[in-house]
């Protein structure tokens, strides 16, 4: 990973301040979309996608022309990648933009049908990056939102591009943006029966990836901290599953202690980082600890003769959703953050488990077994309104994008030459796509935004 | 425990009708068991399938492992059949350790093969214990689906994938 933390500074430089991201989109981005026209609504039915234009962006520099083509190829790969927009390709054309500050020629890429118009301009001087972009809705003839400056490492990028291409997605959604996001997983070679397993680590979109571990011993299930800079997961590296804490800067780990004799799994952050939340096998018998990190003192939340597993809290860290089989299958389960009684949530044929509360706290995703197929799916958290997403001969592990409109997990395909991809799929079960890795993927945890 | 033994006792027996598991795990065990002339004297290379005091004796002639219907952790007839055997064995080589590893087939979700792993490897581990094996000279792990021995995805593969594989360990002395 880049230097980028707390240097990562961008500033408003066309208006009058300096506002974090979070600020601006919540007082500019989501205000803008929502007075003008141009405009996405997310909803159940098909979506036509918008179509845009990402003219290369304007070298201010002159080490910065390569740049300038690569971020705006990046924003337009970010855009598209959501399903939501169609770009418009150089050779239809009719203006070009060959200055940042220039009057746009609204008829010109109004006669192209590009409704949204992004321009960008790079400075690079070394390793210090700066990119600016503005955003026009084409047929009211008017920017949208205002232009934005991001300040970076020229290593870095991708992410300038990103953050360029989530201000665009948030100002036309009204949704929160996500491509500015890492994802954790477990990087897969092999057959079957000699499947190796390492941590790897790569932003959304599968680029950069780096390996967090070697493939001398199973590691399982990563978790990202709230914030962003520690991974929870299982590794075998003691002989039996136990919980290890990774610093993602450093790659140093250390083992959350368990009693000989035990294992320990399904690791999850609380919303506050502090906390664990896991499994605990004893005797046979599986069932919910939490952990307090700095402490180690853990707490029982669940005692029953049921598997009690994959539990994860609710963003305002109050309640816990898990799978038990105590009903005799696998079904999800709400109970509160500090154990006691459990409320049964899903109702439908099948079997459900792996359930992910989501980022926005309105929906729940699982992993659903019914009739030899798998599903990805979500409902709320009343169990209403179950939507299944995907249909396969196994699909499993969903985690949320920041916003909470995407949903990631691994597909496993049959047979002897089986293997395991990552896919992305819109919560409305539409766009679904792999996700590139060098090698096979399981296991996803999707990061925070970044900062 | 106790509650768990009576339990799986009771689920085993209504296993025995339910069952169609084809109990291949005594494959190995039968044909090293026809190989293995005992009686023989001078024919036991210390070591091989024929030292009945061997690991590959213990693997091959008892049998390591037993297997377990769809998600279920309750002993077969044929897996409690094994597991007398290797009580006796462990009775008779009291310098071996063991762990049992509990594994799943594909067929469901990670945690939850891990915790059925579990299951499958204690219901094994509470067999030997109560047929008299130390339960010190015991240990459990679960590799959930982590680890199957046959890579296909049908029935014939995933009846040996559902099981608990007692491997040896060295002896307590050593």
């Amino acid at each position: 990973m880049t230097a980028f933390g707390l240097k990562d500074a961008f500033v408003m430089k066309f208006r009058f301040f300096a506002l974090c991201l979070a600020l601006f989109c919540a007082s500019f981005g989501v205000a803008h979309a929502q007075q003008g026209p141009l405009r996405i609504e997310i909803t159940e039915g098909v979506i036509e996608p918008l179509p845009f234009a990402v003219p290369s962006f304007q070298p201010e520099s002159a080490e910065a022309g390569q740049m300038a083509a690569n971020l705006a190829q990046v924003v337009a790969q970010d855009l598209i990648g959501t399903g939501l927009f169609r770009e418009i390709p150089a050779s239809a054309f009719i203006s070009t933009v060959s200055d940042f500050n220039a009057p746009v020629q609204y008829a010109d890429w109004k006669a192209i049908n590009a409704q949204a118009l992004v321009t960008g301009a790079v400075n690079v001087q070394g390793n210090s990056l700066s990119v600016k972009f503005r955003l026009y809705d084409v047929f009211s003839g008017a920017e949208l939102g205002s232009g934005l400056q991001f300040t970076g490492t020229a290593d870095g990028w991708r992410r300038m591009a990103h953050k360029v291409a989530d201000a665009v997605y948030a100002r036309i959604t009204g949704e929160g943006p996500y491509f500015d996001s890492r994802v954790v997983y477990v990087s897969e070679t092999g057959p079957k029966d000699a499947r190796a397993k390492r941590l790897a680590i790569m932003d959304y979109d599968g680029a950069n990836v780096q390996y967090l571990t070697d493939s001398s011993v199973i590691v399982l299930a990563p978790r990202f901290s709230p914030s962003g800079d520690r991974v929870l997961y299982t590794s075998y590296e003691s002989g039996f599953p136990r919980i290890y804490v990774l610093d993602i800067g450093s790659v140093q780990r250390r083992v959350l202690e368990s009693a000989d004799g035990t294992m320990s799994f399904a690791p999850r952050f609380s919303p506050s980082g502090q906390t664990v939340v896991f499994s605990l096998t004893q005797g046979g018998n599986t069932d919910i600890y939490t952990m307090d990190i700095a402490s180690g003192a853990s707490t029982r939340l669940t005692n029953t003769p049921a598997i009690e597993t994959a539990p994860s809290y609710s963003p305002d860290g109050g309640r816990i959703v898990f799978e038990s089989d105590r009903s005799g299958t696998q079904q999800l389960y709400v109970m509160s953050a500090s154990g006691g009684e459990a409320q049964r949530i899903s109702f439908g044929e099948g079997r459900y488990g792996t359930p992910v509360w989501s980022p926005r706290g309105d929906l729940v995703a699982f992993t659903k077994q019914n009739k030899g197929r798998f599903h990805i799916g979500v409902m709320r958290l009343d169990g209403s309104e179950e939507r299944l997403l995907t249909a396969s001969f196994l699909d499993e592990g969903p985690t949320w994008a920041p916003n909470g409109r995407v949903i990631m997990f691994a597909r496993e395909t049959q047979g002897e030459g089986g293997s395991s991809t990552l896919y992305s799929v819109d919560i409305s079960g539409r766009n679904l796509r792999p996700v590139q890795t060098p090698q096979g993927g399981s296991d996803p945890s999707w990061s925070p935004l970044q900062k | 425990m106790k509650r768990i033994l009576t339990s799986t006792i009771l689920m085993a027996v209504l296993a025995l009708t339910a069952c169609t598991n084809p109990g291949r795990f005594g494959a190995g065990g039968d044909g090293a068991g026809a190989n293995a002339p005992l009686g023989v004297a001078g024919g036991i290379i210390p070591g091989s399938a024929n030292d009945p005091s061997s690991t590959a004796y213990f693997q091959q002639a008892v049998g390591d492992r037993v297997l377990f219907p769809v998600d279920q952790a309750t002993l077969t007839p044929e897996g409690r059949a094994t597991l007398d055997g290797q009580a006796g064995w462990l009775t008779n080589n009291t310098d071996y350790t063991a762990v049992i590893e509990g594994h799943a087939d594909e067929q469901g979700t990670r945690e939850y093969n891990l915790a059925l792993g579990a299951r499958r490897a204690n219901a094994a581990q509470e067999y030997l214990i109560s047929k008299g094996v130390p339960s010190n000279r015991l240990r459990v792990v679960s590799y959930g689906k982590e680890r199957p021995i046959e890579i296909c995805s049908n029935e014939a593969c995933y009846a040996k994938n559902r099981r608990a594989v007692t491997v040896l360990a060295g002896g307590l002395s050593s």
